[in-house]
């Protein structure tokens, strides 16, 4: 478990720095999806099957199909050069901004105190238990996010049409 | 053989900081949002590794809702690139200055 959790950890974090340092968005994009796919065998080690199902189908599958045509649909050629402020100064404040922000999350992560909740209900596979969660205690938020997602369709297809007549 | 749960949480927190790492360095808006997702992403496994600490569901359904929400602000974000392409013909956040004066 361990030694499959180091691996898939290692896969996430190397494909997520080739996602930041590869020069082309194809690549990046192409790097996005090792890595949502090693995130997903973590969630698979967590118990969260069902969970993973929805990372491969959804961010793998869905999202980053949106954004290879996105990037297909534009003709990037050039490269990202002449900025206004050097790069080298730019990577080097990013990157110590970035170790910062780390190292809050770092302390916050230690400073909790962790405590056990409650046990799952058992007997019941994990997406049996999804399922009655999310009609039962989660109804609302539930309703919420198809009224989001049916905003989010129409505000994608106003702003993404030519012309508004 | 249980992965404890620091380690979930180390793993988000280095995957959160390389994000935020592409979020301030790169200039491309499309790879800027792909760290955005990588992001989320960082959170969701911290979700994840809860949920396995204290065997109850409610990190998972904060994941589910967070999968969809990410699904929609992709897809209004891309539609947004998209615009923005049309009009200026590239998507690089140093040349989008005209709300900078």
């Amino acid at each position: 478990m361990q030694i499959l959790f180091f691996i898939l950890g290692a896969v996430a974090l190397i494909a997520g720095g080739l996602v930041v340092f590869q020069k082309h968005p194809l690549r990046s994009a192409l790097w996005l999806i090792v890595n949502f796919f090693a995130v997903a065998g973590i969630y698979l080690l967590a118990h969260a099957e069902f969970i993973a199902a929805i990372q491969v189908i959804v961010y793998a599958g869905a999202i980053m199909v949106l954004f290879l045509f996105v990037i297909m649909l534009m003709n990037i050629r050039q490269p990202e050069a002449d900025p206004k402020i050097p790069f080298i100064g730019r990577k080097l404040a990013g990157i110590i901004l970035a170790g910062f922000t780390g190292l809050i999350l770092i302390y916050g992560v230690t400073k909790a105190t962790l405590t056990t909740g409650k046990e799952m209900a058992p007997g019941l596979g994990n997406t049996e238990t999804i399922a009655l969660t999310l009609f039962t205690d989660y109804l609302l938020p539930f309703e919420v996010t198809s009224v989001l997602l049916l905003v989010a369709i129409v505000g994608a297809v106003v702003l993404a049409k030519s012309k508004l007549k | 053989m249980v992965v404890p749960v620091q380690y979930y949480l180390a793993l988000s927190v280095a995957l959160f900081a390389l994000g935020v790492i592409g979020v301030l360095i790169r200039r491309n808006a499309l790879v800027i949002y792909m760290c955005i997702e990588m992001m989320l992403n960082a959170v969701n496994l911290a979700f994840i590794g809860f949920a396995d600490y204290f065997k109850a569901v409610d990190g998972q359904m904060f994941v589910f809702f967070v999968l969809t929400v990410a699904a929609a602000e992709v897809a209004v974000g891309l539609a947004l690139i998209v615009a923005i392409f049309r009009n200026r013909g590239d998507v690089y956040v140093d040349n989008l200055n005209i709300l900078k004066w």
